[in-house]
C-alpha cells in the first residue's frame, strides 16, 4: 500500500509539512476501548523516537470534545492531538474501524495500516517504526 | 402518455438510488451507540439468560448456532 497519504490541514499547518519525518497517524475517540491501551504505548514511542524524526499525530473523533478532554485527563498524551469532530479527516482516510493507525514514511506515502490496537503486537508496531526511520528519503 | 409515466417512474427510482449512498453508521460515528444507555439491556445476567433461551430454542432452525437439539435443556 504505497499511496500518498491524504493531506489535511490543521490550523495553519498541513500533514504534508511533516515530509521528511516518519509520521504515526492515529485515529481515536474517548469511547474506543483499545485506544486507552494505545496511549501509554504511543507516549513511550514518542519518548524513544521523537528525536530521530518520528512524529505522532493523534486525531480525535469525538463529536463532543469534552469527552476527549476527560479521556486526556486520565491518559495524558505527550504528542499533539488534532480534533476532527465532524469526521472529515476520517472520511478522507475511510477508516475501516476504530482505532485505526497509519505509518507514513519520509516521502509522505502511507506504508502501514493497523486496524485496532493489540498490545501483543506492540513490538511489531515498533519494528515497523524503526525500519521506516532507517530508510533514506 | 404511457411513456411519460414510465419516464416518471424511472426517474423516481433513479433519484431514490441516492439514498443508498451512505447507509449505516461509519466506524468513527459510533460514539452515541457506544454510550451505556444505548445498550439493549443493562442487566448482564438478564442478557445472559435471554441469550441462553434464544440459542436453545432456535438451534434446530439454525437461526444462530447449531448447538443442542432445541429442547431448551442444554
Amino acid at each position: 500500500m504505497a499511496a500518498p497519504a491524504p493531506d489535511f490541514s490543521v490550523g495553519d499547518s498541513k500533514l504534508s509539512d511533516l515530509k521528511g519525518q516518519v509520521v504515526y497517524l492515529d485515529f481515536w475517540a474517548s469511547w474506543c476501548k483499545p485506544c486507552r491501551k494505545s496511549f501509554p504505548w504511543m507516549n513511550e514511542m514518542h519518548g524513544k523516537y521523537a528525536d530521530s524524526g518520528f512524529t505522532i499525530l493523534a486525531v480525535n473523533l469525538d463529536s463532543d470534545s469534552e469527552l476527549a478532554q476527560a479521556f486526556l485527563a486520565k491518559l495524558p498524551a505527550n504528542f499533539p492531538i488534532v480534533y476532527d469532530p465532524q469526521g472529515t479527516i476520517a472520511q478522507q482516510y475511510k477508516l475501516p474501524g476504530m482505532p485505526t493507525s497509519y505509518l507514513i514514511d519520509k516521502s509522505g506515502e502511507l506504508r502501514v495500516a493497523h486496524k485496532g490496537f493489540f498490545t501483543d503486537r506492540a513490538q511489531q508496531y515498533e519494528q515497523e517504526i524503526i525500519s521506516l526511520l532507517n530508510e533514506t528519503e | 402518455m404511457l411513456s411519460n409515466t414510465k419516464k416518471a417512474v424511472t426517474l423516481l427510482l433513479v433519484i431514490q438510488l441516492g439514498a443508498c449512498s451512505s447507509l449505516g453508521v461509519k466506524p468513527w460515528e459510533r460514539d452515541l451507540l457506544a454510550k451505556e444507555e444505548m445498550a439493549l439491556n443493562a442487566e448482564g445476567v438478564d442478557l445472559g439468560l435471554d441469550d441462553h433461551i434464544y440459542f436453545s430454542k432456535e438451534a434446530t432452525s439454525g437461526g444462530r448456532s447449531f448447538g443442542g437439539g432445541g429442547c431448551g435443556c442444554n
